[in-house]
């Protein structure tokens, strides 16, 4: 029978209690063991892995100026991770929101781009409400799939990202390039009541800060305190004590796909409305695929989840510092976020499960 | 006095910190039908695993046919001459029975089917050895577990919980053919809970609780009282007496309700007819697997007819196209068969459990669950229905089987229904605590609410129905006034050969 097979193998048994040290440690074990091996490939590569350490995960904290593009690359990850968090409790795996990211940015250009001149305050908190509507929208494409014929959610959403990068090709390509912007592929330059107000004098750092640790706020006392947040995680651990509750599964798929487009859809059009200032094709650079790693190393939880996009953010900035300095590959930072999911998944199946070692045995069934 | 076929001194097993064993003596004599009685987590099973060999005792003896013996393995143990059969069978439903018995034995087909046929007709085992095991009933499938232990000619046989699967008559015959068995000279140890089978077949019977042997006595000396004090510790409860209530509104009527599920494994319904007044209790007999689970969903609101109206009604509305929710807003409640990840989330605490379905009894502030009422709310149910818990904050997964069951029961008849549904409402519950959810079940009904209770236990729904309807092959029989039906009715109904026409009540 199998049970030979098992013989001297490890076998991952179900703990009767999920361990909280492991659930404490799951975080910290993943970025050990992700920089362990990322050191490796480094030296592999002929690096210098104490010239790329330095870059990546001291630089940044070193200057005023660049911690400040730290917490400007935090944003936008973190607003996006809060929205999928509260999704992947409920078990909706909506894995497309660069797409609702990149609907933002486009609902939101829309006003600078077809009223150029308009003046006044009102500006970029419209651009702002338009993007989370924007995002909100083409999330809900998934959520009426997935409920209507059950289309799963991770492919048709993640399939719907590379359709909004073609619409917004469309778009620079076509009806909204700059006339005066010599065939580039992006939109006029923003008149100045299109983008946010400045938070930290002498940096990039805008208002979108504040709302976004607000929100963050808001997630919390949605995830841990409100009825509607305890339907959602319900959903997700025990689909079929949902079911016998009365919870609506169809209502929480697409509460949790409009919640994370409309996140999304914010921080895409606060991309446009602040740092960028115009609509262009690199808005899309992988916000919504690194937000969900953001989410799973900040444990699903909203306070976890700042400090996750602090170090996700961390490591943008030290990667383009170390490309320059330590001369590393552009792949590198993406090679150091995948390794790092990677570990965190690891890591976190000992929160539920333990590694026994099976002894073996002569049991033989009739 | 002839020497004991089997003889244990001292048997003890822990696991961890549970002793689940301690300092066992037992003497089975040969040619003899000898009961271990226990109750749940009393430490039967773990006994009958060390004496097949499946797990090895960390202290005593085994002496066997006057030799000591020491077994490695359940395979040692059966060329030992100690055979098994499990309360959930090892067959390949596929296969035939001949086949099923050939990946054990050896032999040829033709041989072994002769040797099958011969078996059956020694024992009262019939059975065709040619049949696909699939299209085999419970009772027959178990002849197949039994035939296939006797091929190898053993001196002893462990039943464990046999009967727990059969309906009356099948009872009959095995109690036939376990005679016949003792009679040729094999041993029996018969594992139940069962007090009064266990009088009317058993020659010895040993008492555990707690690990501990209490005693052994036979069993025909003593009533069924006596041997439950001695399994329980402490004497059984009384019986609620069940007031005479006159007859009550409809709170739950179904009305020729056919269902095809969508899952085919699952047992499609059809002409289902019932109907459940205030002040009384319906209960539903069968055996698991005719139906049961498909009705429950149905009625919970969790699986939906395809035509919703005119089928099913609570407190006089159609509730056809009501969601789980809403036919709980109209006074219904609910404990199904299934508590881990159905009646409760395992992950959640007991508090997060009660919000589950309690949120309407104001555990839910503006939208904010009210962590304060909840917990109050956890801890009354918890003191109430003696939820044994380290606390309202246990994780639900971390309670026994038997305490989650009292809190789920407990929970829901906080919700002071007006329809209260129960599907297998003492499964894995110790006897006092069964008899203690049955009181509490003929208390609600004597104030008034109507409740409908699924069970495999038909003493169980002998104790608390008023009326009983037989679930079987997707068909319900009609209802059955308790006091005027004997077991053998319900049993004629179970194997789906109809009863003469029983006095229907209007």
């Amino acid at each position: 029978m199998s049970v030979w097979a098992a013989t001297f193998l490890p076998a991952l048994v179900r703990r009767e209690h999920a361990s909280l040290v492991a659930a404490m440690l799951a975080p910290a074990a993943a970025l050990g063991m992700a920089i362990i091996l990322n050191l490796g490939l480094y030296v592999l590569i002929g690096r210098d892995p104490a010239a790329v350490l330095y870059a990546m995960l001291l630089e940044p904290f070193l200057s005023w100026a660049s911690f400040a593009e730290v917490l400007l690359k935090a944003g936008p990850l973190l607003l996006i991770a809060q929205g999928l968090a509260i999704g992947f409790r409920a078990k909706v795996f909506n894995i497309g929101a660069e797409g609702q990211f990149i609907l933002g940015a486009i609902f939101a250009s829309a006003i600078p781009v077809w009223f150029p001149q308009a003046t006044g305050q009102w500006i970029w908190p419209l651009m702002l409400l338009l993007g989370a509507v924007g995002g909100a929208l083409w999330a809900s494409i998934t959520a009426f799939w997935r409920v209507r014929l059950n289309a799963n959610e991770i492919l048709v959403s993640l399939m719907l990202s590379l359709v909004a990068a073609q619409v917004l090709n469309y778009l620079l390509l076509g009806p909204w390039k700059d006339p005066a912007g010599f065939n580039f592929p992006q939109s006029v330059m923003f008149q100045s009541d299109a983008v946010m107000p400045t938070l930290i004098a002498g940096t990039r750092v805008n208002v979108s800060l504040l709302i976004t640790l607000a929100l963050s706020l808001v997630a919390w006392v949605f995830m841990q305190r409100s009825f509607m947040g305890y339907k959602l995680k319900v959903g997700g651990l025990a689909p079929r004590a949902a079911g016998y509750a009365g919870f609506s599964e169809g209502r929480a798929i697409w509460l949790s796909l409009l919640i994370g487009g409309l996140v999304a859809g914010l921080a895409g059009a606060a991309e446009v409305a602040g740092p960028l200032g115009q609509l262009q094709r690199s808005i899309s650079t992988g916000y919504g695929y690194a937000a969900i790693i953001v989410a799973y190393l900040g444990g699903l939880h909203p306070i976890g989840i700042i400090f996750s996009a602090l170090f996700m953010a961390v490591l943008y900035i030290g990667g383009d510092n170390a490309m320059v300095s330590a001369n590393l590959p552009i792949a590198a930072v993406r090679v150091f976020q995948g390794s790092l999911l990677l570990a965190y998944l690891v890591a976190v199946a000992f929160v539920r499960y333990r590694i026994e070692w099976r002894r073996p045995y002569h049991r033989s069934q009739p | 006095m002839t020497p004991p076929l089997l003889s244990l001194r001292g048997i003890s097993k822990s696991y961890g910190q549970i002793r689940a064993n301690q300092a066992i003596d037992l003497d089975v004599a040969p040619q003899s039908i000898h009961a271990i009685l226990g109750e749940n987590g009393a430490g039967k099973s773990t006994l009958m695993k060390l004496i097949y060999g499946v797990e090895q005792p960390d202290e005593g003896t085994v002496v066997w046919n006057g030799e000591p013996l020491s077994l490695a393995s359940p395979a040692e143990a059966r060329r030992r001459g100690i055979g098994m059969v499990f309360q959930h069978f090892s067959l390949f439903e596929t296969l035939t029975v001949v086949e099923n018995i050939q990946l054990v034995v050896p032999g040829g087909k033709t041989e072994l089917a002769g040797r099958i046929r011969t078996l059956g007709q020694d024992f009262g085992l019939e059975v065709d050895p040619l049949a696909d095991v699939h299209a085999l009933s419970v009772g027959e499938r178990q002849r197949v577990e039994i035939i296939r232990c006797l091929m190898t000619d053993p001196k002893l046989l462990i039943l464990d919980e046999p009967t727990s699967v059969l309906p009356p008559q099948a009872v009959k015959t095995l109690f036939d053919t376990l005679r016949r068995l003792r009679d040729r000279g094999v041993s029996i140890l018969f594992i139940s809970h069962k007090l009064e089978e266990i009088r009317t077949i058993c020659d010895q019977a040993t008492i555990l609780r707690g690990g501990h042997v209490i005693g052994t006595v036979d069993p025909r000396d003593h009533d069924a009282h006596d041997l439950a004090r001695m399994m329980i510790g402490r004497d059984m409860p009384d019986v609620m007496p069940a007031l005479a209530m006159p007859e009550g509104e409809k709170r739950l009527e179904i009305i020729g309700m056919d269902y095809t599920p969508d899952d085919p494994f699952a047992t499609p319904l059809s002409g289902i007819s019932l109907t459940v007044r205030s002040g009384e209790i319906l209960g539903i007999a069968g055996i698991s697997g005719n139906g049961q689970g498909e009705l429950a969903a149905l009625i919970s609101g969790e699986a939906m007819l395809k035509e919703q109206r005119d089928r099913i009604y609570m407190m006089g509305r159609d509730v056809g196209t009501l969601d789980a929710a809403a036919r709980r807003r109209l006074g219904f409640a609910f404990v199904p068969e299934d508590r881990l990840g159905r009646g409760a989330v395992p992950e959640m605490s007991l508090v997060l459990n009660t919000v589950l379905t309690a949120h309407p009894f104001d555990l839910v502030r503006r939208g904010l669950i009210n962590s304060a009422g909840a917990t109050a709310f956890t801890s009354e149910c918890i003191r109430q229905h003696d939820v044994r818990a380290s606390g309202p904050d246990a994780e639900a997964g971390s309670l026994s089987g038997g305490n989650l069951q009292k809190f789920i029961v407990g929970r829901e008849m906080m919700l002071s229904p007006k329809l209260l549904f129960v599907a297998q409402p003492t499964w894995g519950v110790d006897i006092g605590a069964a008899s203690a959810i049955r009181r509490r079940l003929i208390a609600l009904r004597n104030l008034g609410v109507a409740i409908l209770v699924i069970s495999e236990e038909l003493e169980e729904l002998f104790e608390l129905s008023d009326f009983i309807q037989v679930l079987h092959h997707g068909m319900l029989s009609p209802p059955l006034v308790t006091r005027d039906t004997r077991p053998e009715d319900i049993g004629r109904y179970m194997i789906g050969a109809h009863a003469s026409p029983e006095k229907v009540p209007a």
